[in-house]
């Protein structure tokens, strides 16, 4: 096992491994925010349910183990990648042959984190730690979350931020998607194609819906 | 055609080395490339200058020692084809060319163009071959090879070793040869046997030679000249895989 993870494709399995399984938390976060347009009570009672003991014991430290081997994993590849080549080329013309975002991942990596590091405390660290608004519904009191949420996305500099970040986010996914596939050997001539396509869709979903969702409330704050 | 060419100079492997400026005069649009670089040679020692060093063998791509990176782009800014096959017509009159060598940890300049690519032949010694017993060659038809397999592990088989994929690569990795030749040998029934081992031998020798890990931005599939594809690169992953779970 230890030359395994040695080895540059073992570190790379890693990587992959748990990029997809960042991957399908993306779907599940973005399921999750759709409650958002349900209105107050539908997002407050999924926002409770996400957070009720047996699922958060399982997804948070799952989550942060997924987190911590994509970014270390990632790190170390880019950092001893950066010595392959002491000497540079006078000239590196890669503007046809490979797109910008597989050239790029690390530093969309980077940005996506940073985002992730606001992202928590203004909600995963608020409503860990700060002072929430609660709600009973039947008898439950329940997190108000949603106005948390919301609040948030009436101003239009955090919104510009959320979509930004979605942004960075797709073209992360654009190469990471279907890089994953053909690091863990799941990929051939025929294959190609087709991840390919299902790697943009995933991608549209994903950029559109964690954009849209905060644009909407901004756009009916003011509108209304 | 008249050319200004910028050419990596270098005096032995442990000079500095740097640019040079050629200004070539008559160069005919039927040149090979290299046919360029004899051509500016012979008018260097007719100067008495030391005529640039570069490697060339077939001059028809298929031994893969012509290794030139030209204008940013290994083999030139044609797809599929070596240096040697490139035409000076692909340029233009009055044209700057900046000439480089592979660019590599794994790859040092050795002189000028010429770099000493003997780290590929230690990855082959490590496990790019069958284990056989010598003796008479068995009869040919006795082991039965799909038409699929067959035609799959010829477009590995087709490699030349150039080195273009390292070179294009911006991890300097060495993954795409190194999966044509596991991927051309577990394909074939007298290779499958060891592919487990190849292929964990083969990756460790690439990694302890300094090549840089493979982040799948598919340059070298296109800088290949022979187009070997990134299927392969996924082959060698499964196998690698595969032999880590049997281990
Ligand atoms: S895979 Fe292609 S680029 Fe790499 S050594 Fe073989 S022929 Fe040259
Ligand atoms: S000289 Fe043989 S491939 Fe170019």
């Amino acid at each position: 096992m230890s030359s395994f993870i040695n080895a540059s494709i073992g570190k790379k399995f890693l990587v992959s491994i748990s990029g997809l399984f960042l991957i399908s938390f993306l779907a599940v976060h973005l399921f999750v925010n759709l409650f958002l347009l349900g209105g107050q009570e539908s997002y407050n009672l999924i926002a409770h349910f996400m957070a009720t003991d047996y699922v958060i014991s399982v997804m948070e430290p799952m989550l942060a183990i997924g987190f911590l081997l994509h970014i270390i994993y990632s790190s170390y590849l880019t950092i001893t990648n950066q010595s392959t080549r002491p000497h540079k080329y006078k000239i590196v013309d890669q503007s046809d042959t490979t797109s910008w975002a597989s050239r790029n991942m690390f530093v969309l990596g980077g940005l996506v984190l940073i985002f992730l590091v606001i992202h928590l405390s203004n909600f995963w660290f608020q409503m860990q730690f700060g002072e929430m608004e609660y709600i009973e519904y039947g008898g439950v009191m329940v997190q108000d979350a949603y106005s948390l949420v919301t609040a948030k996305f009436t101003i239009w500099w955090q919104v510009l931020l959320y979509v930004a970040a979605a942004g960075f986010l797709g073209l992360h996914l654009l190469h990471g998607f279907q890089s994953a596939f053909l690091t863990l050997g799941l990929y051939n001539k025929i294959w190609r194609q087709r991840l390919m396509v299902i790697g943009i869709l995933y991608t549209i979903v994903i950029t559109a819906g964690f954009s849209l969702i905060p644009l909407y409330f901004l756009i009916a704050h003011y509108t209304t | 055609m008249e050319f200004n060419l910028k050419i990596w100079r270098q005096k032995d492997a442990r000079s500095q080395g740097g640019f040079i400026d050629y200004n070539l005069k008559g160069v005919s649009g039927e040149m090979s490339f290299l046919e360029m670089i004899d051509y500016l040679n012979k008018t260097l020692i007719e100067g008495g200058e030391e005529p640039v060093a570069f490697e060339h063998d077939c001059r028809e791509g298929i031994c893969g020692s012509c290794s030139l990176y030209i204008n940013g782009r290994p083999h030139g800014p044609e797809d599929l084809i070596a240096t040697c096959e490139l035409r000076m017509t692909r340029f233009k009159d009055g044209d700057t060319i900046v000439i480089e060598p592979w660019r590599a940890k794994s790859f040092p300049v050795l002189k000028d163009l010429i770099v000493d690519r003997y780290a590929f032949d230690k990855i082959m010694q490590a496990g790019g071959f069958i284990s056989v017993n010598t003796g008479a060659a068995p009869e040919a038809n006795s082991i039965p090879v799909s038409k699929e397999a067959a035609d799959e592990a010829y477009d590995a088989a087709i490699c030349i070793g150039c080195g273009a994929c390292v070179a294009a690569c911006k991890n300097s990795s060495a993954m795409l040869f190194v999966a044509a030749k596991v991927s051309q040998l577990s394909l074939l029934p007298q290779g499958k046997a060891e592919t487990a081992k190849r292929a964990r031998a083969m990756v460790e020798k690439m990694d302890e030679l300094g090549f840089g890990s493979c982040t799948n931005t598919t340059a070298c599939e296109t800088e290949c000249p022979k187009g070997i594809s990134m299927a392969h690169i996924a082959r060698l992953n499964r196998e690698f895989l595969l032999a880590g779970l049997k281990s």
